[in-house]
């Protein structure tokens, strides 16, 4: 192990840490190492050092400085894990893991697609989407697995309205989806899903090359600024970005609000409040929960502690929402405050393209839910529910429930 | 009160157009942001001050005048 900056020996604190009890708590071992301090040192799943940022000020400082690099194929860059993911994220670099100029330019061919006027105007297809799926689940009759019922159709229906997937063609759509995001595929069902819609998504590109229509994939082939299997790679961005986070936000945020029936009442009371409580359960459950991964491209003093050029850095934005320096009372849910400083998204040049469309899909999704089965109750023990402590984007493996 | 953007340091995901709508708007075609009104009224001013502070890009900066 390398001796550190600040001639600490290393802390004992091995990461990803486990949660504890509560499921809606950051590992308690974070929690305790903020009260030493915001930076600390740690060591990851492989025995190397890296920096944990627990504090809300420090890890919004590195996310927005660009000393701080997003590039895996940086020497020091902090993997979270051997995971299959990760191993994809190393092979084909799309914007989410490449630094400016490439990514800017990259990002900037999507920004018109997601500004807000246009995520607005999706409201309506949006709703209907989350009906007709909220339909299917009371036709069936409960209890009902609200994730495979409701939870995971719903966004990755939303992908294919947005990249302009044909009706006829959503079964292929979600089925290969699903394969990819299953813990229960094997590495080579992984790859041969990633290659199904790879080469599905160059066919459609192609399509919309002829045919041109207003989809994020046919504006994009219009700008005649990439090819159509960078077209299709993006495409495959953004369904891999934004299925398996707004699905288990769906279906943890449904889980807080009937913990919390409290706030569920208040929700339910004054629809009002709804876009509120989206940016605070995005602030309490932090799904993205791993830390958000750096790299220091130069020597960078952080609050008198030196971190050097090649250190790895993780920017643990659920020890950040829970910041009491920002979020009085951080460790309770409220669906009342105001909790638009959260880290949910991240902050600096990556942060969450697709936060427009994520934010109408859980407003739309949670509110219908609420006012359509308002009886709606877990149809196991509470202490049953089995978690995604280990994996990059954190939720509730199922979530039976009966109403 | 007095705002100015820098449309290269803007990543376009829209925090101040949710902030502060009747300053900052963004671009159909580049989703970059816009300034609607660079003088913001007294009554929206707190609003421009956590847009700029929740910009992820640092691309907004208030400048403050006896304005
Ligand atoms: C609740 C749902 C979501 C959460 C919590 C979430 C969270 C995040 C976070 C934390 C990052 C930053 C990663 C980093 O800095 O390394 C990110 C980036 C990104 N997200 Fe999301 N996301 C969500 C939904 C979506 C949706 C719906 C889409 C698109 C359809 C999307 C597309 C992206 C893209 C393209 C990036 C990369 C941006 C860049 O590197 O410039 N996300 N997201
Ligand atoms: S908040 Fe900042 S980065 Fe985001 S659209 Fe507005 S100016 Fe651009």
């Amino acid at each position: 192990m390398t001796t550190v900056a600040n001639g600490e020996a290393d802390s004992a604190l091995a990461v990803p840490a486990d949660r504890g009890t509560c499921p809606f708590a950051p590992p308690p071992a974070y929690e305790q190492a903020h009260r030493a301090g915001p930076i600390n040192r740690v060591s990851l799943w492989d025995g190397s050092p890296c920096w944990l940022l627990t504090g809300h000020r420090q890890a919004r400082f590195v996310l927005g400085d660009r000393r701080f690099s997003a590039d895996a194929r940086v020497p020091g860059f902090p993997f979270l894990s051997p995971g299959r993911r990760e191993l994809l994220d190393r092979t084909t670099p799309t914007f989410i893991r490449l630094d400016d100029p490439e990514h800017s330019r990259q990002r900037r061919l999507l920004t018109g697609d997601f500004i807000i006027k246009r995520v607005e105007a999706m409201r309506p297809q949006i709703q209907q989407i989350v009906d007709e799926a909220l339909d299917r689940m009371v036709a069936h009759g409960g209890p009902a697995d609200l994730v495979r019922e409701y939870a995971l159709p719903v966004p990755s229906l939303v992908i294919c309205l947005l990249l302009g997937v044909p009706y006829a063609d959503h079964g292929f759509f979600q089925a290969q989806s699903q394969t990819l995001l299953s813990l229960n595929s094997s590495l080579a069902e992984v790859d041969a899903a990633q290659h199904a819609l790879n080469s599905y998504l160059v066919e459609l590109a192609g399509r919309k090359q002829r045919e041109p229509d207003e989809s994020v994939l046919g504006r994009l082939v219009a700008k005649g600024e990439v090819t159509l299997e960078e077209a299709a790679a993006m495409g495959v961005l953004l369904l891999v970005a934004g299925h398996e986070t707004t699905a288990n936000m769906t279906a943890l945020g449904t889980l807080a609000l009937l913990q919390n029936p409290e706030q569920a009442e208040r929700l339910r009371a004054d629809p009002s409040l709804i876009k509120g409580a989206v940016e605070e359960l995005l602030r309490y459950l932090t799904i993205v929960h791993l830390g958000i991964p750096r790299v220091a491209l130069e020597d960078v003093d952080l609050d008198g502690t030196l971190i050097r050029a090649g250190d790895g850095v993780l920017c643990m934005a659920s020890t950040a929402n829970w910041d009491e320096e920002v979020f009085t009372g951080g460790d309770r849910l409220d669906v009342t405050r105001d909790a638009r400083r959260h880290l949910a998204f991240g902050f600096g040049i990556h942060q969450c393209l697709g936060q427009p469309l994520a934010r109408a899909e859980l407003q739309i999704a949670l509110q219908t839910l609420l006012e359509r089965l308002p009886e709606l109750r877990l149809a196991v023990p509470f202490e049953d529910l089995r978690y995604r402590s280990d994996m990059l984007v954190y939720g509730v493996h199922e979530l039976p429930v009966t109403w | 009160m007095h705002v100015t953007i820098d449309q290269d340091r803007c990543c376009g995901a829209g925090q101040c157009v949710l902030t502060a709508p009747t300053v900052f708007d963004q671009g159909d075609d580049d989703g970059l942001v816009r300034l609607r009104t660079d003088r913001p009224e007294p009554a929206v001013q707190s609003d421009v001050r956590l847009a700029a502070a929740l910009c992820p890009g640092g691309a907004i900066t208030v400048h403050d005048s006896n304005t």
